[in-house]
């Protein structure tokens, strides 16, 4: 398989450095498309806050959580911020794929797993930017985390890594389908997807076969673990376990399955 | 000296059609070779192949020398691109684009911006080089994209269908430049449905159908071949045309008459001496003439030679193939 040259190129151009250097170089080009759209780049970090401030104010409020529901509800919505990332990604990688530009890439000696780089540099550094926004609102309505630094970091590690599995997920689907209406199709499909872990509501609030359901979705352990490292309502200690392993499986199939289809672009 | 693009019996499938069915082509170092043929003669796919974009199932591709599947990184690094989209990112401006392939060559920051400067000012996009891409006119965007294909002064470029889509003016400006790169030793394949364009700036040209070169030779062999030069002459009075082509001293069977427009075509092999024949003959017996041109043969009549189907019905046959699939 020649043409996943990003070992080609190390072994060529002068190694891995030069990998580095290329992923640098297609890294800064996300910032700079940043620059140029800076509406939409505020539109995705508005738009988890708005979901936050609905839940908690206008549709959400007076569920019952076994406690405070704005303290139950912050950690919620941060997993399910990363879950929705998964859109984003997909949509970059889809515009990508449909323009002549990939072409180029492709005809350059560069590292061509460069281009997944970039692309997965840019949206993590997005998340982390999404996630401090929403960390900021979270303090602003009343939420505490209540346990150590340590503990809080740890929890906003969580929360990356299941970003991170999103993201190859969402490579992989873009690749498979490299269609703009499998977009639309994700657009539908993560709110249920999202919907249906315990970000909003318990699972004992909902049928039971429901329940189940919610609580094997990897969002729900992630929120859970979440609840747990920042002392929040809701949480339940055994769950970071779950929270490190899922993300870690989720991405030992679909980083490969990626990086094969993104291999494959040249049959 | 070594070829700078030798294939040999190469074929790729997609599903039930063939797009190349055991395309061999030789280009020499320094010249300007032409790919012409219709939509879906397989010329687009034949670039991608060479360019390393896609595999072939079978067959031998070597591009500057190197392989291009075992030594594909070799060959990247000695080729320029210009495709029939543009390979742009619309986002930035054109200054940022061509940096950012700069550095992805690695010419490093400081060469890369450089090299940016001088290819924005050498293709008269100094002005609007800050300027989102998407905000370019169809000219400048393809100047841009030529601009990019240039960066590391490739030995061997590619232009698919450099011109296609693009005003007479730009059209001209794509010409000259790629006139001005020849002059520098770089190899040129040049795929084109213009003869014209072909006529204009290759060295030797290959007439591509189904996958397959079906004639080769200098643009004079070809023309030769498939008859030269014509003339068309629009009569006033369509009921002349009859008595004016026995008139002249044509092959019944090569001249073509069309009743509605008053016309008829046939092909000569000197331009001036028919010229001034056919002048000559149609003012003895009388018979007025609204119009007489000379021209090149048109794809088409190239390829209704060669093939004897016309170029229509050839994309009529992709056409079918297509649905097939």
């Amino acid at each position: 398989m020649s043409t996943l040259t990003g070992t080609d190129a190390v072994r060529e151009g002068g190694g891995f450095a030069l990998a580095l250097s290329d992923s640098w170089t297609m890294t800064r080009r996300e910032l700079s498309h940043w620059g140029r759209q800076p509406v939409q780049v505020a539109v995705g970090v508005i738009f988890p806050v708005m979901i936050l401030l609905m839940f908690g104010y206008l549709i959400g409020g007076g569920r019952e959580v076994g406690g405070d529901y704005i303290d139950y509800l912050v950690p919620g919505t941060l997993a399910l911020t990363m879950a929705f990332g998964l859109e984003s990604t997909v949509i970059a990688v889809t515009q990508d794929l449909n323009k002549g530009v990939i072409d180029r890439f492709r005809s350059m000696p560069m590292a061509n797993g460069a281009v997944l780089v970039g692309r997965s540099a840019a949206d993590m550094l997005q998340s982390a930017l999404s996630l401090a926004v929403m960390i900021g609102v979270g303090y602003a309505i009343g939420w505490r985390p209540h346990t150590t630094a340590g503990e809080f970091l740890g929890a906003v590690g969580l929360l990356l890594l299941f970003r991170f599995a999103m993201l190859w997920i969402g490579i992989h689907l873009a690749l498979v389908a490299g269609k703009p209406e499998l977009v639309q199709a994700v657009q539908i499909l993560v709110w249920p997807v999202g919907f249906l872990s315990n970000a909003i509501a318990t699972p004992e609030s909902m049928p039971d076969w429901l329940g189940t359901v919610v609580q094997w979705n990897p969002m729900s352990q992630t929120a859970t673990a979440v609840r747990d490292l920042t002392g929040s309502v809701g949480g339940e200690s055994g769950h970071v376990w779950a929270s490190v392993l899922w993300p870690l499986a989720l991405l030992a199939v679909f980083f490969p399955l990626a990086l094969r289809r993104f291999a494959k672009l040249s049959h | 000296m070594a070829d700078g693009i030798v294939v040999e019996g190469v074929r790729k499938r997609y599903g039930e059609k063939a797009a190349l069915d055991g395309l061999d082509l030789r280009v020499g170092r320094g010249t300007v070779h032409g790919l012409l043929g219709p939509n879906g003669a397989g010329k687009t796919t034949a670039v991608r192949v060479l360019t390393t974009l896609l595999r072939p199932d079978s067959g031998s591709v070597e591009v500057a020398g190197y392989d291009v599947l075992k030594q594909a990184d070799r060959v990247r690094a000695r080729i320029g691109l210009l495709g029939q989209h543009a390979a742009l990112d619309e986002e930035l401006g054109g200054r940022q684009n061509l940096e950012m392939f700069g550095r992805l060559y690695h010419l490093g920051a400081r060469r890369a911006r450089a090299r940016a400067d001088e290819l924005l000012e050498r293709f008269g996009l100094t002005d609007t080089g800050s300027k989102q891409v998407k905000r370019y006119s169809g000219g400048m965007r393809r100047r841009l994209d030529l601009a990019a294909s240039l960066i590391t002064e490739p030995e061997v470029l590619f232009l698919d269908e450099p011109t296609t889509g693009l005003d007479p003016r730009s059209r001209a400006e794509v010409w000259a430049s790629v006139r001005s790169l020849v002059g520098g030793g770089t190899t040129v394949l040049l795929t084109t449905q213009y003869l014209e364009e072909a006529d204009q700036l290759a060295d030797r040209i290959s007439v591509v159908d189904r996958g397959r070169v079906i004639a080769d030779g200098t643009a004079d062999e070809l023309k030769a071949r498939t008859g030269g030069d014509r003339i068309d002459v629009v009569l006033r009075d369509a009921g002349q045309l009859g008595a004016a082509v026995a008139l002249l001293p044509f092959a019944a069977e090569d001249v073509s008459v069309d009743v509605d427009r008053r016309q008829f075509s046939a092909p000569v092999a000197d331009r001036m001496s028919a010229l001034t024949q056919v002048v000559r003959a149609l003012e003895a017996a009388d018979i007025e003439a609204e119009d007489i041109a000379l021209r090149r043969p048109t794809l088409d009549e190239v390829f209704l030679r060669l093939t004897g189907r016309s170029e229509e019905t050839a994309e009529a046959d992709v056409a079918h193939a297509k649905e097939a699939v």
